[in-house]
């Protein structure tokens, strides 16, 4: 019963979509209030429709319910209760459920909030997130039902890939599917301001806010996915250049390009049609992500259905989505006023370099990911892109754009002093080039391009730092007067100069955690000890035991420091008899200098003279976790900014922040 | 003159960019692709020495040594076989007669000498390189359950 329920409000959601398409669009071009207030009411009616079905599915899942093929094939009586629920979501067709209700969602978020908003934009951007919901509703209706019986039901369900059976699971795809979905709302705006044929500071203003929650949730969702892929797979690596991993990455980086064009818009009126034409490519990109990682197409723990039927309808949907909003792109955008001019050294030169390198990066991302596919279509022959060809490509390109991370936010919009910043610059540059070569002096030369790459982070956090205190004329006032500078400085400015050092912090752990991570590998017998980075690990026995759904053998390796026994590590390895799948699960003593990660191996401790144990050392990962956080809450603040911007007229001259 | 110089600019940093974008991404194609060999092919036409490469197929059923760190098997694709050596340890899913996926160089004496290996364990699944690489073999047996279970059985 309850699962029927669920798929008849899928079929309603469906109808109301449609309804809540044509009916204020119809409005919206003949000027009929009552048509486009119709649209408010369908999102809301939207909203409460999936998270009935979504609810459905979720009750499906607690109660094992095993009449339901969906939870058959992703569960099983003995999960614990957390992956029973998160396990909901774990899969094709409940993850497609997820990202319709956080459509929905964003839908009601419009029609709650957008009360300032002039009526016919609202009901059009309203009209076009429906219109995106028909797409996911009529592709989840035709191919991937979540809600579909089976008869006769199984005695007890195929168990959720243990992989993915982690508290990870339960945040790491609602998150980054908000970030997507959140585009999804910026593109129904862009699409509503090219019928309308107009974008204007106001505009942007409304867009922006979408635009950092989108932006917010990507940056902690893919965080929280390099979290959980550095302790679950078992190597203590955080980032591979995955495919998967890439159209994931390639979003963030068209919606970092987005948010600070955005701004442009908002501030001076430049750069309307780039910024139409982001909002479109962010989406598509969103899209990209959650389709091509669905169809098949590429192998890996993210794939979980390969469907000849779903690839075919997921291609046509993608050209239909991307297709149609270039060509109406292509036939509106000309007809946009031009914006406001701007000299040769201004803001906006900043933030025109600042997306033209974020997109030639982030198209280098797309070629790569995508290259393989095309050849293997073309010429049959397989190939892998891995992290050598991104070293070689989208790393290059991150310098210039780290460095003038450092100077944009000091210019002043239309026409900028150069040389007077660069001159309070100075001192942070100077740091910076310190920091790097006393790395460099205390590691013994080696790894330039990792030294350099420290610098950079140092620079980005010194920059920031920098911008900070000439916005509160530290030193140059009282300092009372600073402090009182300080309260009054707006949420904005404290949102960018987070995003940008934290960014600095999450790079230095990146280059450091990459270039001078250590391994170790060992058999030790119970007694026997290993070293690693001054730390000494002792293997003091090896016990099995017995999970809800698995069995496990745990080792306990007790460590020490300068003859100091500081801490005990209990690494596992786990055996899932449902799926008959090993995993193991590492041990990580977090500090703030590195992480001790120890691995329990396999092997039969008789024929190779002990247990093998591994253990790396990883200098600075934890700054990439905190950098990253510190990103998300710039994100954050930035979000809860008053709006509109345009008000303190105390400081005219003074900059202001990019977003 | 002005908006005309200024079109300019924008229109020669975009270049820039975007050119220099493309110019890595030629010259990284050209030096950083691994192609994916099936053994049949790696003894056909052997790469170079320096050339990274993905070698995919079955772990032969009776090959593996291990000797400390190091590892030895066979990859097979039914037809032909390649020696591997790994230092290392084995990812959780390494099993005996089921598909695998190794990156590195092979040397001049037909050692394969890998520095990564990746398996993926199911009854159904291989990674998609090696059951294409098998279904050229000839040796792609679905009906059976797939190659894996036969070559646990062979």
């Amino acid at each position: 019963m309850i699962p029927e329920l669920g798929h008849y409000a899928l079929v309603l959601a469906l109808l109301v979509a449609v309804a809540q398409t044509a009916i204020p669009l119809y409005g919206a071009a003949q000027g009929a209030g009552r048509l486009m207030a119709f649209a408010y009411q369908a999102a809301y009616i939207q909203f409460l429709l999936l998270a009935i079905a979504f609810a459905a599915l979720i009750q499906s899942y607690l109660v094992s319910d095993f009449t339901v093929l969906n939870v058959v094939q992703n569960s099983h009586s003995l999960k614990p209760l957390l992956y029973k629920l998160s396990g909901a979501w774990g899969n094709h067709e409940g993850s497609l459920l997820l990202w319709v209700l956080m459509l929905a969602l964003f839908g009601a978020g419009v029609a709650l909030f957008g009360g300032n908003l002039p009526a016919s934009l609202r009901a059009r951007v309203l009209a076009i997130q429906a219109l995106i919901a028909v797409g996911f509703l009529a592709f989840m209706l035709a191919t991937s039902n979540p809600f579909i019986r089976v008869v006769p039901p199984p005695l007890d369900g195929n168990d959720l890939n243990p992989l993915l059976q982690d508290p990870g699971l339960a945040f790491h795809p609602p998150l980054l599917y908000l970030g997507y979905v959140g585009f999804s709302l910026v593109f129904s705006f862009a699409v509503a301001a090219l019928i309308e044929g107009r974008v204007d500071p106001a505009w942007a203003g409304w867009v922006r806010p979408w635009t950092l929650i989108a932006w917010t949730a990507l940056t902690a969702g893919i965080a929280l996915g390099a979290r959980w892929a550095y302790y679950e797979l078992g190597w203590g690596g955080w980032w591979f250049w995955d495919p998967v991993e890439n159209l994931s990455f390639m979003p963030w980086l068209a919606g970092t390009a987005l948010l600070h064009s955005v701004s442009a818009v908002e501030k001076r009126g430049a750069f309307k049609a780039w910024t139409l034409l982001l909002a479109i490519l962010a989406f598509s990109l969103s899209l990209l992500g959650t389709f091509i990682v669905r169809s098949g197409l590429l192998t890996s723990v993210h794939a979980f259905a390969v469907d000849p039927e779903r690839g075919v309808f997921i291609l046509a949907l993608l050209c239909i989505a991307i297709g149609g909003s270039l060509a109406l792109y292509a036939w509106r955008a000309p007809r946009l006023t031009p914006g406001g001019n701007f000299g040769t050294l201004s803001r906006e030169s900043g933030l025109l370099l600042n997306n033209l390198l974020l997109s030639a990066a982030c198209a280098t991302v797309l070629a790569g990911t995508l290259y393989p596919l095309f050849l293997e279509l073309a010429s049959g022959t397989l190939v892998s892109v891995g992290p050598p060809f991104y070293a070689k490509t989208f790393v290059p390109l991150t310098i210039p754009l780290l460095i003038l991370m450092g100077i944009g936010p000091m210019l002043a919009w239309k026409k900028a002093d150069l040389s007077r910043v660069l001159s309070r610059l100075a001192l942070a540059a100077g740091l910076s080039v310190a920091i790097g070569l006393l790395v460099a002096w205390l590691l013994g030369g080696g790894a330039i391009m990792a030294v350099f790459f420290l610098g950079l982070a140092a620079w980005l956090v010194l920059s920031s730092l920098t911008d900070l205190a000439e916005r509160l004329r530290l030193f140059r006032v009282p300092l009372g007067d600073s402090l009182a500078r300080l309260s009054g400085l707006p949420r904005r400015q404290w949102g960018m100069t987070l995003a940008h050092a934290g960014l600095g912090i999450a790079i230095a752990g990146m280059t450091a955690s990459s270039v001078w991570k250590d391994e170790r590998i060992e058999t030790l017998m119970p007694g026997e000890s290993m070293e690693i980075a001054g730390y000494v690990l002792t293997l003091e026995g090896v016990r099995r035991m017995t999970g809800p759904n698995y069995r496990a053998e745990q080792a306990a390796l007790a460590v020490t420091y300068d003859g100091r026994a500081i801490d005990r590590l209990y690494p596992e390895r786990r055996f899932y008899p449902v799926q008959q799948m090993p995993t193991s699960e590492a041990a990580i003593r977090i500090t703030v200098g590195g992480d001790l990660y120890a691995v329990l191996g396999e092997g039969d401790p008789a024929e190779q003279g002990g247990f093998p144990v591994r253990v790396y050392f990883e200098p600075l990962v934890a700054w990439i976790w905190a950098g990253t956080l510190i990103m998300s809450v710039g994100g954050l603040l930035s979000i809860a900014a008053r709006q509109p911007a345009r008000r303190t007229a105390g400081r005219p001259t003074a900059p202001q922040p990019a977003e | 003159m002005r908006a005309k110089r200024k079109r300019l600019y924008i229109l020669l940093s975009a270049l820039l960019c975007f050119g220099g974008a493309t110019a890595l991404v030629l010259a990284a194609f050209d030096d950083s692709l691994a192609f994916f060999y099936a053994p049949k092919d790696l003894l056909a036409a052997p790469p170079g020495p320096q050339q990274a490469i993905r070698l995919g197929g079955l772990v032969e059923a009776g090959t593996l040594e291990r000797a400390g760190r190091e590892v030895r098997f066979q990859v097979t694709d039914r037809v032909e076989s390649v020696p591997v050596l790994y230092s290392g340890v084995l990812p959780d899913l390494f099993r005996e007669g089921q598909g695998v996926v190794v990156e590195g160089k092979l040397s001049p004496n037909g050692l394969f000498q890998a520095h990564r290996v990746l398996a993926k364990h199911d009854e159904n699944y291989m990674p998609r390189e090696v059951a294409e690489a098998l279904k050229a073999s000839g040796e792609w047996q679905p009906a059976a359950g797939g190659p894996a279970q036969a070559g646990a059985a062979q």
